[in-house]
């Protein structure tokens, strides 16, 4: 029984995406363009070698931005504010980063540690107005994302611009030098001829098992997802609920911290102002996508850096590339729909067999 | 005599249980009629398929020998038959008269005339002798009030047959007894009564006939005046009657729990309770009546920590506990029963191998040095508290949602018992249960006194508050009235405390 459930539990997500792509097909023939041939064209493009390698550097900040998300979800906590905690933690760990010289390990364990550090400082605000003063952590981290984003625009006019020695005129942080950078894999797993893979895709399957550890597997894991379950029962519990709220939002922000790790050590070496932002909600939608589950949450994010990937070649083939845009948030839609059918289904087979139980003695 | 109703084969099915199952029932005109059966035993569905709520599988109704086919209450109605709920559907922000009126689709309605519904109101409770103050607002009624305004508006409607769900489970004996009267009125005029219940003793003493049913089946009908409460019972569940085992006190010096002076914070210009005294020695059962709101739930709640004080002293054995957390209190051998099993007590959309966790997940007992939960631990515990409190489930992996009411709450109770407690706090714990799951818990709350436990039970029934307690304190607005020995201690006696009649 255990396994025949976990089968329908996987079905749901490949049941939504074949009813998204039969939703696509639809929508494309609408529009006048052939499906199979769009679709072959994007899986084509998709699979190349060098597409393969940007899929996943692009999947690794987006993971990333899920798992933190995620975090909060498990105890019922919307932390919207991801996105302004991972450029809050980028930008003063790359301006850091590239003021000091240390040995490389040293070096990257510090911009690391300070990312993650103000990340889960910029998070606590949100944590703490809700338990102090009531405030809904959606309303007051979509606020701190206003507050910050003009904060760091501050900072990196202001002040860390001008201790750059480069004649430019787009405010930016000092390059880090390269014991500050994190090496590709390519040289390492005898790659050759494609772009850079980078380095941090360890760091980002750490994360995912330190996650899950942390959620599943402890007690401090326990309190968050009682808490996401029944709130009552876990104060009853011994649950204490401000501590709880301000220590989820600070894992929640930490974990934001190293969304920035990636573009930052990898291929950007320093924060200018068109460093990549928005992964703060395109996590919202991985991590509804991979239901908060680590490895469901590494496929979507596989999934949709696929999807952006491959969407490129559409521009060049006259198919609107927008149909790509469309293909995310119908897939999201379904997968999210899918999963209450199964639920429902599993739930109700469960009252099932417990009746029997009963009703046989 | 006519037959009043008539019902032949009546079957009907949900989704793994048979709720119905070949229903045969006759019952005369004029007559109060009761039915009685465990929780689950398919009464509530019978009556709603009489109602006009639910569409019978199979089977037939005649009504005064006509056979009708109803397709929604109101099919119902106009053939005469009104029905009150167990939960009333009164908006408080009207008055009584608005109450009664409301949603009736006469055309003249569309004037309001109510001067005319007014007196025609008055007409009714003249003539079946129920006083009612059309004018007051719902929400400065009492329960037994409430309950008579949804009788009237039954009437009103023009019902000649009244169906009554479980009236009384939300009455104190008072109330009970002027129901009854009511009633008895009722069927003096011509009406003829459905009397839902699973108390036996009000059962034998208003019906004329009594049917059972069980596990979904009409077992037999019977004359109230002949049959023996024992025999009702025993067609009911099939084995005897569980009455609350009275023990004899043997309770040891030693304090399990002592409040000194405690008083709650005040909470919109009132205070919960006040000035509380009270101690409970180690294999002894303290018992707390009262009305619900009158501050029992949250002195108990300020016991475990999760409802505020102003004052006072909680002690737990030797050691003064007011500072520690609820996590602490529950460390230091604490263990809670709390009243709604589904929202306070499991976490409904997890397995019962996890929820035999919550409480201790802090505790050495699951968590590991590392900080890791001990699921292995976890699933072996919550296999023997399925054992040793006969929760009925296909297994531990099994959601706390899928159990049945009395299943849950036996999960819950085994939990709490076996993390062996130095006090335990009981908040309604058989509430709303069927007599199987009770007897168990009853026997298991004696077990774990005889054993030495300290135990606080706060419960709306008053026979097992009687028959459990070693001593009964009554709670009235926040204070304790009066202590009493549950031997001179009889449910009219506690009824007249709890609402301020006697001091
Ligand atoms: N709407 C429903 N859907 C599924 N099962 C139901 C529904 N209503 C009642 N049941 C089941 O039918 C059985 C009889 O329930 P009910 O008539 O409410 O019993 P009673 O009123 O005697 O306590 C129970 O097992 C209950 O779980
Ligand atoms: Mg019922």
């Amino acid at each position: 029984m255990k396994l025949s459930l976990k089968l329908t539990t996987l079905l749901a997500p490949v049941f939504a995406i074949i009813v998204a792509f039969g939703l696509s097909t639809i929508m494309l023939y609408l529009i006048g363009e052939d499906p199979i041939e769009t679709f072959k064209i994007m899986y084509d493009y998709g699979k190349t070698g060098k597409s393969i390698v940007s899929i996943l550097n692009r999947s690794v900040p987006l993971y990333i931005s899920a798992v933190a998300v995620a975090v909060g979800f498990k105890m019922g906590l919307f932390n919207i504010g991801v996105e302004s905690q991972y450029l809050m933690g980028a930008l003063l760990s790359a301006a850091l980063g590239a003021a000091v010289a240390l040995p490389s390990f040293l070096h990257i364990t510090l911009i690391i540690f300070v990312a993650v550090i103000s990340s889960a400082f910029w998070a606590a605000i949100a944590g703490y107005l809700k338990v102090k003063k009531g405030v809904h952590e959606v309303i007051s981290t979509i606020m701190l994302n206003y507050i910050g984003t003009g904060i760091i625009a501050y900072l990196l006019a202001n002040i860390f611009f001008e201790k750059v020695e480069l004649s430019t005129t787009a405010p930016q942080t000092d390059l880090l030098p390269e014991t500050a950078r994190i090496p590709s894999l390519n040289a390492f797993l005898g790659i050759e001829d494609l772009p850079n893979l980078h380095g941090f895709i360890i760091g980002a399957v750490f994360i995912g098992i330190l996650y899950y550890w942390i959620v599943w597997k402890t007690s401090l894991g326990f309190d968050l997802r009682a808490t996401g379950s029944s709130p009552l029962a876990a104060k009853f519990s011994g649950a204490n609920p401000a501590r709880l709220t301000i220590l989820a939002m600070m894992i929640s922000g930490a974990f934001a911290g190293f969304i920035g790790i990636a573009p930052l050590t990898g291929y950007f070496f320093k924060y200018t102002t068109d460093f990549p932002s928005g992964l703060g909600f395109a996590g919202i939608t991985v991590a509804l996508l991979g239901r908060n589950h680590p490895v469901g949450m590494a496929l979507g994010a596989i999934l949709l850096s696929f999807l952006e990937r491959s969407a490129q070649i559409l521009d060049l083939k006259d198919v609107p590339k927008e149909i790509e845009k469309i293909m995310q948030a119908v897939i999201v839609l379904t997968v999210v729909v899918a999963y209450e059918v199964v639920k429902r289904y599993v739930t109700n087979r469960q009252i099932k067999e417990a009746s029997k139980v009963v009703a046989n003695d | 005599m006519t037959l009043a109703i008539n019902l032949s084969n009546i079957s009907k099915s949900f989704p793994g249980v048979k709720a119905n199952d070949e229903i045969n029932l006759k019952i005369q005109e004029g007559t109060i009629h009761a039915i009685v059966g465990e929780n689950g035993a398919g009464k509530s569905t019978l009556m709603k398929i009489l109602y006009g709520m639910l569409k019978q599988d199979f089977g037939s109704i005649k009504i005064f020998d006509n056979e009708v086919n109803f397709s929604s209450p109101k099919d119902a109605i106009s053939e005469g038959i009104g029905m009150v709920h167990q939960h009333f559907m009164l908006a408080d922000n009207l008055s009584v008269l608005e109450s009664i009126i409301l949603g009736m689709d006469r055309a003249s309605l569309k004037i309001l005339n109510k001067s005319k519904y007014k007196d025609e109101i008055n007409e009714i409770t003249e003539k079946y002798s129920m006083p009612l103050n059309t004018q007051s607002m719902i929400d400065e009624l009492g329960v037994g009030e409430k309950q008579r305004v949804e009788i009237i508006k039954v009437l009103f409607r023009g019902a000649k047959i009244l169906i009554l769900d479980e009236p009384t489970a939300v009455l104190v004996p008072q109330e009970v007894s002027e129901l009854f009267n009511n009633l008895k009125n009722l069927k003096d005029s011509g009406v003829t009564i459905i009397f839902i219940s699973h108390k036996l003793d009000e059962v034998l003493e208003i019906a004329d006939e009594i049917s059972v049913m069980r596990g979904g089946k009409h077992i037999d009908t019977v004359d109230a005046t002949t049959v023996s409460k024992t025999d009702l019972a025993e067609m009911m569940i099939g084995q005897n009657l569980p009455t609350p085992p009275k023990r004899e006190k043997n309770f040891t010096q030693d304090k399990s729990l002592t409040i000194k002076n405690l008083t709650a914070e005040t909470d919109n210009g009132r205070r919960a309770f006040e000035n509380i005294n009270f101690s409970i020695n180690q294999g002894e059962v303290v018992g707390i009546a009262g009305v619900e709101g009158n501050g029992q739930r949250e002195l108990a709640e300020s016991i475990l920590g999760v409802y505020p004080i102003e004052s006072g002293e909680i002690i737990l054995g030797e050691t003064t506990i007011n500072d520690l957390s609820t996590r602490d209190r529950r460390e230091s051998g604490l263990s809670f029963i709390p009243e709604d099993r589904q929202s306070q007590g499991l976490l409904m959309d997890v397995s019962l191998s996890e929820n035999v966790i919550l409480g201790k997940q802090s505790s050495t007992k699951y968590k590991s040095r590392y900080s890791n939960i001990k699921f292995n631990e976890a699933s072996k515990n919550s296999n023997a508290v399925i054992d040793n409190f006969d929760v009925r489930t296909p297994g531990n992996n099994t959601l706390a949602l899928a159990l049945s009411g009395g299943n849950q709450q036996k999960f819950v109770v085994g939990r709490e018992i076996e993390n062996k407690p130095s006090l335990l706090i009981a908040s309604q714990p058989t509430r709303g249960i069927d007599i199987g799951a009770q007897s168990l818990i009853w026997n298991k709350l004696r077990d774990a006194r005889d054993g030495g436990l300290g135990v606080l039970l706060i419960s709306a029934d008053l026979d097992e508050l009687i028959g459990l307690s070693d001593r009964i304190y009554v709670i009235y607005e926040g204070n304790f009235v009066k202590e009493l020995d549950p031997e001179n201690a009889t449910p009219e006696i506690l009824g007249s405390y709890m609402t301020g009649l006697k001091t």
